[in-house]
């Protein structure tokens, strides 16, 4: 897959985010503050402006822009989290202008790595890292059975869904949802949906 | 949603220019950000100090800029966080080269851009420290939760660290007399509405008419119970207990404000005074100051917080201290 098919998939994963910010808002609003998925929009959009401005061929400089246009733009805490995770992959992929199935398990890898040390949360927290972490197990687990790449991508949606599902048993115990404690159960973390979709959107736009 | 606005999109914007155009003298923009500044900035010689947040709580945080206080105010969107290089601008704005200090809420968001505000600056050669404030009883402070959240407490943490500042302390100083306030600072709140958040249009949850939440943050989200609405004294009673609970304050001198979250008449600020008053006298505490008024809002909510400051000579010293920042009576 060339630059210009990861610019495609990020502008796709930015419609998403517009067509779905309303929903995340409002799952947002249930334990939160309620602009999730406003900010993700706001965030991408200028994404999506850059893209359809500028050409990159390098992915490490695109990822960056990504980087810093979501720390910019984006605010909260999501700002930050998707922000540290696209900077940390800017670095792996700097001089590249192409990927493949196995970097997805990289990919996953850095994203989880930055999320969690910017945000210093672990499994079960109810974070965007309950979807995310089955996601990079499942990939890995995938790849080192040599599944299909449709198969890889779809288990890795698949994970990502479950983990989104088991944030609504658990209690919060990162961001402001925390602090509604036992009455954050039942609630479904606007964090980890948000990555579920961004998961998905890279799948549907591979397959 | 009934407010006074044009466009949902545009009440940061408008806010800030309305605000500027209150107070010429001591307030101005950094052009191209949300960044209020004291006029005078940098000033020379003196440790900086950069609070900020989301937008949405009038007069905090930009009301409390000005000589004396704050230094720079960085003015998210509303209930949410600022990002890191308009907290970077803020930095680079104030910082005469003595360093400056964050004073950063503790919410998630918040202490995230403020840390990656922090890198940035480090990056630069700019020596910048922060400082995160938690004085809201109403959430467990445990390994379980990201911690208490900061409200009200923290305007005491802007006066008191912005007159250190002012009298030429060093940045670790200043840090030290920050950190001295947070640790003997408690605030609880309640409220008898919800607010709208502009953007969004409708509140985040509803009270029925006699009800009332207990607990709650600046943020329009829900508290930790509700509760059928009590009287003014019985409310009073219930706050003070949990922020009493937390910290021993017998035999000591503090500081009170009775903070107005947005819509309730200052009439009912003071008969909740007037509570106040009352039961920390019984207790013998001695009240060295109060503020009442509205200090650290969520936009329209009607309801209002307590805080306690304990205070020392030093203490009591630098909250005396004067300040030009437009919004601190």
């Amino acid at each position: 897959m060339k630059v210009d098919n990861v610019k495609k998939i990020i502008i796709n994963i930015g419609n998403i985010m517009e067509e779905n910010k309303s929903f995340l808002s409002e799952l947002d609003a249930a334990i939160g503050d309620g602009d999730h998925g406003h900010n993700m929009a706001k965030g991408f959009n200028f994404v999506i402006e850059d893209f359809n401005n500028n050409d990159y061929d390098d992915l490490g400089l695109l990822f960056k822009k990504v980087a810093m246009l979501l720390i910019s733009n984006v605010g909260g805490a999501s700002g930050p989290l998707y922000g540290t995770a696209f900077m940390e992959i800017s670095k792996e992929f700097s001089g590249r202008d192409e990927l493949n199935i196995s970097d997805l398990e990289k990919i996953l890898e850095l994203s989880l790595k930055g999320i969690k040390l910017r945000g210093k949360a672990e499994l079960d927290d109810k974070t965007i890292i309950d979807a995310l972490q089955p996601a990079y197990l499942s990939v890995k687990k995938d790849l080192e059975n040599n599944e299909s790449e449709n198969q890889v991508l779809e288990n890795m949606v698949m994970a990502a869904e479950k983990g989104v599902e088991h944030t609504k048993e658990i209690i919060a115990k990162k961001g402001r949802a925390s602090y509604l404690g036992e009455r954050s159960i039942g609630h479904q973390d606007p964090g980890a949906t948000s990555t579920y979709l961004i998961l998905k959107t890279i799948k549907d736009n591979i397959i | 949603m009934k407010k006074i606005i044009n466009n949902p999109e545009n009440v940061l914007e408008e806010m800030l220019e309305g605000m500027l155009k209150a107070n010429p003298n001591t307030l101005k923009r950094i052009e191209g950000t949300d960044v209020i500044i004291n006029i005078n900035s940098p000033i020379k010689n003196k440790v900086a100090l950069v609070s900020g947040g989301g937008s949405g709580h009038e007069p905090a945080h930009a009301g409390f800029v000005g000589e004396g206080m704050l230094d720079g105010a960085v003015c998210g969107s509303v209930f949410t966080s600022p990002t890191p290089d308009q907290v970077f601008e803020a930095i680079k704005a104030v910082d005469s080269g003595k360093g400056t200090l964050l004073i950063v809420k503790n919410y998630t968001g918040d202490v995230m851009n403020f840390e990656m505000a922090k890198d940035l600056a480090d990056m630069e050669g700019i020596e910048v420290d922060y400082v995160i404030v938690n004085d809201d009883v109403a959430v467990e402070d445990s390994t379980f939760t990201a911690g208490r959240r900061g409200i009200a407490g923290t305007v005491f943490v802007h006066k008191i660290a912005g007159a250190k500042a002012s009298k030429g302390a060093e940045l670790s100083e200043v840090k030290a007399v920050a950190e001295k306030v947070i640790n003997n600072t408690r605030s609880m709140g309640m409220a008898l509405s919800p607010c709208i958040v502009p953007a969004v249009g409708k509140p985040n949850f509803i009270l029925a008419e006699d009800e009332m939440e207990i607990g709650i943050g600046i943020h329009g989200e829900p508290g930790i119970s509700r509760e059928k609405i009590k009287t003014a004294d019985e409310i009073v009673k219930e706050l003070l207990d949990n922020i009493l609970k937390d910290i021993d304050y017998s035999n000591s001198e503090v500081a009170v404000m009775v903070n107005g979250m947005g819509s309730t008449p200052l009439m009912e600020l003071y008969i909740a005074n007037n509570a106040v008053y009352d039961i920390l006298e019984n207790k013998g505490i001695k009240i060295y100051k109060t503020f009442v008024g509205e200090y650290m809002t969520s936009l329209e909510m009607s309801g209002f917080s307590i805080t306690l400051l304990k205070l020392d000579d030093e203490l009591k010293e630098l909250l005396d201290y004067e300040t030009k920042a437009p919004f601190f009576k």
